[in-house]
C-alpha cells in the first residue's frame, strides 16, 4: 500500500538498517523479510528458533500493517506453541491519515496489542528492541506490550517531537528543551526510558550475546507480571507511580515514602 | 440527567448504587503529578480521576472515571499509576467488574515519556485483569471523547458502550489536520468529526457494542446488562476470538478500504437513507441498523 510521503518525518534519515541489526543479532542466521517495511520471519540462537516480527524505515503505523503482524504473532501462536518472539521496532508513531481514522485505526493497535499479550500468556517469552525509532501509539502495542524491551544507544523514543509538543500544551519550545536536557520525562533519549523502567537496558554492543542473555532470562523468569512501575521508582525516573499502586493495594490514602 | 454535561464525580455518584462509592486516594489526600509544577501548569487533587469501589444493582464493582475538565482527561503519572492500582485491587479482590468512565486525549503532553509509559501500564492491567475473569466495561459520553492510548485501552475492554454524542479514535482530527493538512482531515468539519468518530459509525463498525442517549440512567443499564452479558461469555483473551477479530478487521479493510467517507461505509452495509443516520434519535437508530452492524455478538 503506496502512502503520501510526509516531507516533515521524512527529514530525519534512517542510519540503522535492519538487516545490519539482523545481521549482529543472529550470527547464526535468519529468514527475515522485509514486504512493504513490515519484517517477519525466523531467526537462530543457541537456545533455539526464535520468531521476529517489526518494521523498519520509521513506517508508521496504519491499519494494514498493525493487522499483518497481528496475523504473524497468531501464526506464532498456533503453529509454534511457546516460541520466543522478538519485536524489531522502527516506527514513526500511527498513521495520521483520516481514512485510519474512519476504519477504526485504534481498534487495530488494540488487537495487535491483544494478540501478544496472549501470546505472552501462552507461553511465549516477548522481547521488544527499539533499533531506531519508537514513537507513541506506535510502540504502545509493539515494544511496550514486550515482556522486557532493549534499545539500542543511538534509537529515539519520544511521544512526540518537541516542536508539536509546545504548540499543544502551550509551553514554549526554548523551556521545553532546557527540561529535556535535565528531565527524563521530556528527553527522547532510549536513557530516559530505562530510568522511568520504560526499558529493560540499552545494549551497547555485542547485540547476539546481549539478545541471547534476555532471552534466557525472560524464558527462566517466572513472568511476574508487569514490573515497570518498580523499575522506574528503583532507577529514580518515576518516582510516584509504585508509590501511588502501593497505597491502593494497601487501602491507604496516603503515600508511604 | 446528562452524561455529556455531567463531570467525572458526578457521574460516579449518579450511576452507581446510592451511597456505595468509596473512593480510593481522594483529593483529600492531595496525590498530585510531580511533572506539571515545572512547566507551572495548575495541579488536580485527583490527578484529573476518580478511582474506587461501589455497587452497580447490588453487585460489588471497582471503577474508574476520567474528569475531561482536568487537562482534557490526560493520563500522566499518577493518573495511570491510579488506574492501574485500581485494576489490580479488582483483581486481588475478585471483582464482579471494572467499569470504566473513560473521557481522555490519551498521553499527558506536559508529562510525555511518563504519560507513554502509564498508558501502557494501563493497558497491560486492564488485560491482566480480563485475564483474572473479571470483565472490564467501558463508558464513553464524555465532550473530550476517548482519543490517543485511551482510544487502544478502551478497545482492549470486553465491551464498550457509547451514547451518539461520544466519539472514539486514536488520532484527534487537530493532530491530523496538523501533519497532513486540512484536505486530509478538516478539524471545523464538525459533521465530517462525528461520522468519522462518533458512536452511530463505531456501533455500526463494531467498535462497540452498545449505543445509548445521552442520560446517565441510560448508561447505567447499559453497563448492568453488559456485564452480565460479559459474563455469560469468555473474559479473557482467547486465540479463538482474536483469530475472529483478525478475520473482522481484515474484511473491513477489503470491504471499505477505498472508500472515502464513513456515510459510503453506511451506504455499502445495507443502511436505507445512510445520510439521514445522523438526525435518527438512538432507538430508531438501533430499530434501523442492529441488523446491519458487524462484529454483533
Amino acid at each position: 500500500m503506496v502512502q503520501p510521503v510526509n516531507l516533515a518525518t521524512n527529514l530525519t534519515t534512517s542510519t540503522l538498517h535492519w538487516q545490519t541489526i539482523a545481521t549482529e543479532l543472529f550470527p547464526l542466521g535468519h529468514s527475515i523479510t522485509e514486504l512493504d517495511h513490515f519484517l517477519s520471519g525466523s531467526a537462530q540462537t543457541s537456545i533455539g528458533t526464535i520468531a521476529v516480527v517489526g518494521t523498519c524505515e520509521h513506517e508508521p503505523i496504519g491499519v494494514e500493517i498493525a493487522l499483518a503482524q497481528a496475523r504473524f504473532i497468531l501464526d506464532t501462536v498456533r503453529e509454534y506453541p511457546q516460541r520466543p518472539i522478538l519485536i524489531m521496532v522502527d516506527t514513526q508513531g500511527q498513521r495520521l491519515r483520516h481514512r485510519d481514522e474512519m476504519l477504526g485505526i485504534n481498534s487495530y493497535m488494540a488487537h495487535l496489542g491483544k494478540c501478544v499479550d496472549l501470546a505472552r500468556r501462552q507461553g511465549h517469552a516477548i522481547l521488544g528492541l527499539v533499533y531506531d525509532q519508537a514513537l507513541s501509539g506506535g510502540f504502545i502495542t509493539s515494544g511496550l506490550m514486550a515482556d522486557a524491551c532493549y534499545a539500542l544507544p543511538d534509537s529515539t523514543i519520544r511521544v512526540m517531537g518537541l516542536p508539536a509538543m509546545a504548540r499543544i500544551t502551550k509551553v514554549p519550545e526554548e523551556r521545553l528543551i532546557a527540561l529535556a536536557s535535565s528531565n527524563p520525562v521530556f528527553a527522547p533519549g532510549p536513557e530516559n526510558y530505562l530510568r522511568m523502567g520504560g526499558i529493560q537496558a540499552i545494549w551497547q554492543d555485542d547485540l547476539s550475546g546481549q539478545l541471547e542473555l534476555a532471552l534466557q532470562q525472560q524464558v527462566n523468569c517466572n513472568q511476574g507480571g508487569d514490573q515497570r512501575s518498580s523499575l522506574g521508582l528503583a532507577r529514580g525516573g518515576r518516582k510516584l507511580a509504585q508509590p501511588v499502586i502501593d497505597a491502593i493495594l494497601a487501602g491507604k490514602n496516603s503515600l508511604s515514602s | 440527567m446528562s452524561y455529556l454535561e455531567s463531570n467525572a464525580r458526578e457521574r460516579v455518584h449518579a450511576l452507581f448504587d446510592a451511597d456505595s462509592f468509596e473512593e480510593f486516594l481522594p483529593p483529600s489526600a492531595r496525590v498530585v503529578s510531580p511533572h506539571l509544577g515545572q512547566l507551572n501548569a495548575p495541579v488536580s487533587f485527583d490527578d484529573g480521576v476518580v478511582i474506587g469501589s461501589a455497587r452497580l444493582a447490588g453487585n460489588a464493582v471497582f471503577i474508574g472515571a476520567q474528569e475531561g475538565g482536568f487537562m482534557g482527561g490526560a493520563v500522566g503519572e499518577v493518573h495511570g499509576a491510579k488506574l492501574v492500582g485500581m485494576l489490580r485491587r479488582a483483581v486481588i479482590e475478585h471483582a464482579h467488574a471494572v467499569v470504566l468512565l473513560l473521557e481522555s486525549g490519551g498521553v499527558r503532553l506536559h508529562e510525555a515519556n511518563a504519560g507513554l509509559i502509564a498508558v501502557s501500564e494501563v493497558m497491560r492491567a486492564v488485560l491482566d485483569t480480563r485475564a483474572a475473569g473479571v470483565p472490564v466495561i467501558v463508558l464513553i459520553g464524555g465532550s473530550n471523547g476517548c482519543f490517543g492510548g485511551m482510544g487502544i485501552v478502551a478497545r482492549c475492554a470486553n465491551t464498550i458502550v457509547m451514547s451518539e454524542e461520544a466519539r472514539l479514535a486514536m488520532s484527534g482530527p487537530e493532530v491530523i489536520e496538523t501533519a497532513n493538512g486540512v484536505e486530509e482531515f478538516d478539524s471545523r468539519d464538525r459533521a465530517l468529526v462525528w461520522r468519522t468518530t462518533g458512536g452511530k459509525h463505531r456501533f455500526l463498525l463494531g467498535d462497540c457494542q452498545m449505543i445509548v442517549a445521552d442520560s446517565v440512567p441510560a448508561f447505567r443499564a447499559a453497563a448492568i446488562t453488559g456485564i452480565e452479558t460479559c459474563k455469560q461469555q469468555e473474559v479473557a483473551l482467547s486465540l479463538t476470538a482474536l483469530e475472529q477479530e483478525q478475520h473482522l478487521l481484515t474484511q473491513r479493510i477489503s470491504q471499505f478500504g477505498t472508500l472515502i467517507d464513513p456515510v459510503d461505509i453506511w451506504k455499502k452495509l445495507g443502511v436505507p437513507q445512510p445520510e439521514l443516520l445522523p438526525l435518527l434519535e438512538v432507538d430508531q437508530f438501533i430499530a434501523t441498523v442492529d441488523h446491519l452492524r458487524l462484529g454483533a455478538r
